[in-house]
């Protein structure tokens, strides 16, 4: 086993490496169209973000690398301790990072920051892996309305979100980073695999649509009256026993609880995220000119590509600045201008195709730890993909997240790099040792 | 520990619901790229502009191909605000002879909408050529700012205001409804340059650039594959004798009125005078051309009235004329016809008046211009026994009368004209009831008086008429237009009027040559030519009366026509017969040989009452 290491590539699986390898190339090019100028046509002048980005790549493929060298037990053995490692450098920068537009997210170091919300997204996963693969949160039992009975059951499900919550309330109350901070709801991907109940997923789903439909709704009055004859008009269905009227009236005074607590939520949130959330609704009017502009400039340079684009370097929406953040949250709108219909399909078809394979890989490991690793993987991977090309096509509200290996930034590069690596380094190992 | 077996359909709901998420996003993709075609619009919309070339306006002639109007280049100050860091205001605001305050408000109109930090507006229009030069000097040190050249109409000789007209900026209604014209543009707003305004200003070239979202230029679109070059103007040739125009122009200084002057074989017009006028260099624009535009607009002469197109004067005896064609063209009188004059029309108690003269013939009549005689004339022409009723004699007089032009627009080149009035029966029957009046009651239009008008162009065109001897070529002051001296094809075309019997003409004509031989412009022959010509004096109600004369010469193949009409004052033959005589000595001759005449006209001044040789007239 000894000689098989030697060989730092020993069962890399190469196809992932090679959908990375041109993702990364292909972010590149797209950033050096969206941020192109005369001035500057080299795509190595380190002056613009395009040569500042070949220094990320070539820094990702060192960590690459580096991360492939590395013995894979290091990951498991320190799993907590990268978890506490990045907790207090996420606390820390709020202290010593740099302000940027108002938040305290960045170390910064000359010319080039980190951020260090971006580690805590693989230093969370390592956590929940080598939490859930000694852990059980399967519930086997029937659902019981015994207090004890829910402790017992869900205790290790709460530890479980502990570790992915803690990160998010982090980077989110303190750091002000919503995009940041939102993406490790993802996480209950993984733990939906692993066994999380149904019923969490089914109410976090009905929440969010009535979430949705009360925000639509403007009479809340009638919305709560129209849930309790739904509700209620169950029983023409089900059994009328004592036991299903305490949990439709549960059910219903959830629901009604939601509703009323809507507006609430709603006009606590900031202004510009309830704007974001009413230009996705076409709630009340909205300003093209102010809080539309972005979704409506991003929807206009990815509709004016057409089928087969406008060509490399020929968009004009992106590369005079129409769209805003051309370089790294709408990254996809260059490729939409300038590759069309089908430059944008096979980008998001490359990504899909990244995420399903770490399903596929995570699915074949022996140990529990990678296979939950893997899906951790997936999951924050498609977390990305859906909201950023969600938000860039109209479908999403706008959340600031990048487009995984293709956005500007060394940051989610990096993160995104070892994130992908670690899981790659324990699935060339998946056949050395059991777990 | 995970109960694996138990869990492993998951994986397929997970990837069942990744790849539908992403199927959603690939049909909205291909609904908002494929399907949906309006932001392909939009961005073109977006990132496209239209940037407009200006083309030179073209240059006006005169007939003998003499420079009326041309173009002077002129010097914008154009300013990008947000670039003007480090400029040096001070010195700035010294050359352009502005105060700090006014810097800084130009600057606030610069950078508000429709303008922008960004994005270039005009900070001082039409500099001076000094201010120019001054400014070009520094211009290093003016941060932001640059010329911009432009071009604005300049005119040799301060002369024919009116005629020539002048341009603008294009109003928002006009916006409106032409394509071709976009705020701030100019337009020519009066005379030739209103008329003749398609041809004038050329066609626009349009580059299409490519911008970027604040609005600054990238580069041509397509490397300029759907850009259009500008067309200059084209150059007008216009009928005017500039030479005639300046000196008509300076005799009819400091009097009020207007002078038309028309060659009749063709219907050109050689002069266009309206006095007092200005120098057309007043209005080309600049910082002055408001305040110019204002003191002329006030000014109680009216200077910016165009008065031989809009002034409605009445023609007084001149009008006579045509009572003599139409009276003899139905044959009621005669060359030697001849009615009594009491010192006035006997049947109306003596009323209108006449002056004392010998008793007289048709030709004698125009010579001495009786009043009693054309009021006879006009009675013989409304009654004659074919009408059965008097009303259908009145209208036959009047539309013989239109035939000549009064109550008509004649369809002349030059906008704004006014019709003048010849009035209808309609007209008399809501001021004298129905049957409350007869040929008697209205007897003095037949001597040019009570409600009938007519502008000076009109009066020009029937003594243009009667020159030609019964048709004339609508007046016009252009005659080629561009390169193949082409014009309008109304005006070579003749118009008959209702009187073609030739001894008709020779008649009248007679009684003309007469008024200069022997009759009312005694004292105005023409020397070495033969003239014919016609006094009036318009009673009008506001003063004076107005002094009328109109002439053409030679007899025999006439060359020129003019009317001339100096308001408020008195008799014909004193201060407009000289106008009209001197002028026809210049065309005529090439010279005036009656200096101190020339200088008695010149020198007076009728508006302020400068004169001390008003005679009192009848």
């Amino acid at each position: 086993m000894r000689n098989n290491q030697d060989k730092i590539l020993y069962g890399v699986d190469r196809v992932t490496v090679i959908v990375y390898v041109l993702l990364v190339v292909m972010g590149w090019l797209n950033i050096y169209a969206a941020v192109f100028n005369e001035e500057h046509q080299s795509i190595f002048d380190t002056s613009q973000k395009y040569g500042k980005q070949l220094i990320w790549i070539s820094g990702a493929a060192i960590i690459a690398f580096s991360i492939l060298v590395i013995d894979a037990n290091f990951y498991t053995a320190f799993a907590y301790g990268f978890y506490g490692l990045f907790i207090i450098a996420n606390i820390l920068v709020i202290f010593l990072g740099r302000e940027v537009k108002g938040s305290r997210s960045w170390f910064r170091f000359g010319d080039f920051g980190i951020q260090p919300a971006e580690f805590m997204k693989f230093a969370t996963n390592l956590a929940l892996a080598k939490f859930l693969s000694n852990q059980n949160i399967i519930v086997n039992q029937q659902f019981r309305l015994r207090f004890k009975d829910i402790i017992k059951n869900y205790k290790n499900t709460f530890i479980a979100l502990f570790f992915v919550v803690t990160p998010l309330i982090i980077i989110k109350i303190l750091q002000d980073e919503t995009g940041l901070a939102i993406v490790f709801i993802a996480f209950i991907i993984v733990l939906y695999r692993e066994g999380l109940s149904v019923n969490f997923l089914i109410f976090g789903i009905l929440a969010a649509i009535l979430f949705v439909v009360s925000l639509l709704v403007t009479q809340t009055s009638s919305l709560v009256l129209s849930l309790g004859i739904i509700s209620f008009s169950s029983f023409l269905f089900i059994r009328r026993s004592r036991k299903n009227l305490i949990t439709v009236t549960l059910i219903f005074l959830s629901a009604a609880g939601v509703v009323l607590t809507t507006n609430y939520v709603y006009n606590h949130l900031e202004p510009h995220q309830k704007v974001r959330i009413d230009v996705l609704l076409g709630r009340g009017t909205v300003d093209l000119k102010k809080e539309g502009y972005n979704v409506n400039q991003a929807k206009i340079a990815i509709g004016s590509g057409g089928f087969w684009g406008k060509g490399y370097l020929q968009g004009t929406q992106t590369k005079y600045d129409f769209v805003p953040e051309q370089d790294t949250d709408f990254i996809f709108c260059t490729v939409g201008e300038e590759w069309g219909f089908i430059g944008s399909t096979v980008v998001i078809f490359l990504e899909l195709f990244l995420i399903l394979r770490m399903i596929f890989l995570a699915e074949r490991q022996r140990s529990d730890f990678s296979r939950i690793y893997g899906y951790g993987v997936a999951a924050v991977l498609f977390f990305h993909l859906a909201v950023n090309i969600g938000m860039t096509i109209g479908l999403m509200p706008v959340i600031g997240i990048p487009l995984p290996f293709f956005s500007y930034g060394g940051s989610s590069l990096w993160s995104f790099t070892i994130l992908l690596f670690i899981f790659i380094k324990l699935d060339a190992n998946r056949l050395l040792i059991l777990r | 520990m995970s109960n694996n077996a138990q869990l492993a359909d998951r994986k397929l709901v997970i990837g069942g619901f990744f790849g539908l998420i992403v199927l959603i996003y690939i049909c909205r993709l291909f609904y908002i790229q494929i399907v949906d075609d309006k932001y392909m619009l939009a961005a073109q919309n977006n990132a496209l502009r239209r940037m407009t070339e200006y083309p030179v306006r073209g240059f006006i002639f005169d007939r003998n191909g003499k420079l009326l109007v041309y173009n002077d280049p002129s010097y914008d100050l154009v300013v990008i605000p947000r670039e003007t860091k480090g400029c040096d205001t001070a010195s700035l605001c010294e050359v352009l002879q502005i105060t700090k305050q006014e810097y800084l408000k130009r600057m606030k109109r610069a950078c508000q909408a429709p303008n922008s930090p960004r994005k270039q507006s005009v900070f001082e229009k039409q500099m001076s050529a000094k201010t120019y030069a001054a400014l070009q000097e520094k211009i290093y040190r003016f941060k932001g700012f640059f010329v911009e050249k432009r071009t604005v109409r300049k005119y040799p000789r301060p002369i024919a205001g009116h005629l020539l007209g002048y341009i603008a900026e294009v109003s928002k209604e006009k916006v409106a409804i032409d394509k071709y014209y976009h705020e701030g543009d100019y337009i020519g707003k009066s005379g030739i340059e209103k008329s003749y305004e398609e041809a004038l200003r050329g066609k626009k070239g349009v580059q299409l650039v490519i911008t970027d979202v604040h609005n600054k230029t990238i580069g041509r679109y397509a490397g300029g594959k759907y850009d259009t070059l500008a067309v200059p103007g084209q150059p007008l040739y216009c009928t005017i004798d500039m030479d005639l125009q300046e000196y008509g122009e300076k005799l009819m200084q400091g009097k009020k009125g207007a002078v038309v002057a028309i060659e009749p074989s063709t219907g050109e017009i050689l002069a266009l005078i309206s006095s007092p006028g200005y120098d057309p260099n007043l209005l080309v624009g600049g910082k002055e051309r408001a305040r110019n535009f204002a003191r002329l607009y006030l000014d109680s002469t009216l200077p910016l009235v165009n008065r031989a197109l809009q002034g409605m004067y009445p023609p007084g005896s001149t009008f006579k004329l045509i009572d003599a064609l139409i009276a003899q063209n139905d044959g009621v009188i005669n060359r030697s016809t001849s009615f009594p004059c009491h010192r006035g029309y006997p049947p109306m108690g003596n009323k209108p008046k006449c002056h004392p003269h010998a008793p007289v013939d048709l030709v004698g009549s125009v010579a001495v211009s009786c009043n009693s005689y054309y009021s006879y004339v006009f009675r013989e022409i409304t009654d004659q026994k074919k009408y059965p009723h008097f009303i259908d004699g009145y209208n036959h007089w009047r539309d013989m009368v239109r035939t000549f032009g009064p109550g008509t627009h004649l369809g002349t080149d030059l906008p704004y004209d006014k019709p003048g009035n010849v009035p209808s029966v309609e007209y008399y029957n809501k001021v004298f009831g129905k049957n409350g009046w007869r040929s008697n009651t209205i007897v003095s239009l037949g001597i040019g008086q009570a409600e009938l008008l007519l502008v000076p162009l009109q009066m020009a065109n029937v003594i243009a008429t009667i020159a030609n001897q019964g048709f004339y070529y609508i007046p016009h002051c252009v005659k080629g237009i561009g390169n193949n001296r082409t014009t309008d094809k109304r005006f070579t075309e003749k118009h008959y009027v209702g009187v073609q019997k030739p001894e008709a003409y020779l008649n009248v004509i007679d009684g003309m040559q007469m008024c200069f031989d022997a009759g009312t412009a005694y004292y105005e022959k023409v020397p070495g030519v033969v003239a014919c010509g016609k006094t009036g004096t318009a009673e009008n109600p506001h003063g004076k009366s107005h002094a009328v004369f109109m002439a053409f010469a030679p007899r025999d193949k006439p060359k020129i026509v003019i009317a001339c009409l100096i308001e408020n004052a008195g008799f014909g033959g004193v201060w407009s017969a000289p106008v009209v005589s001197l002028m026809m000595e210049k065309y005529l001759t090439g010279k005036v040989t009656r200096k101190a005449e020339e200088e008695k006209i010149m020198a007076v001044d009728l508006i302020h009452g400068k004169n001390l040789l008003t005679t009192e007239s009848h």
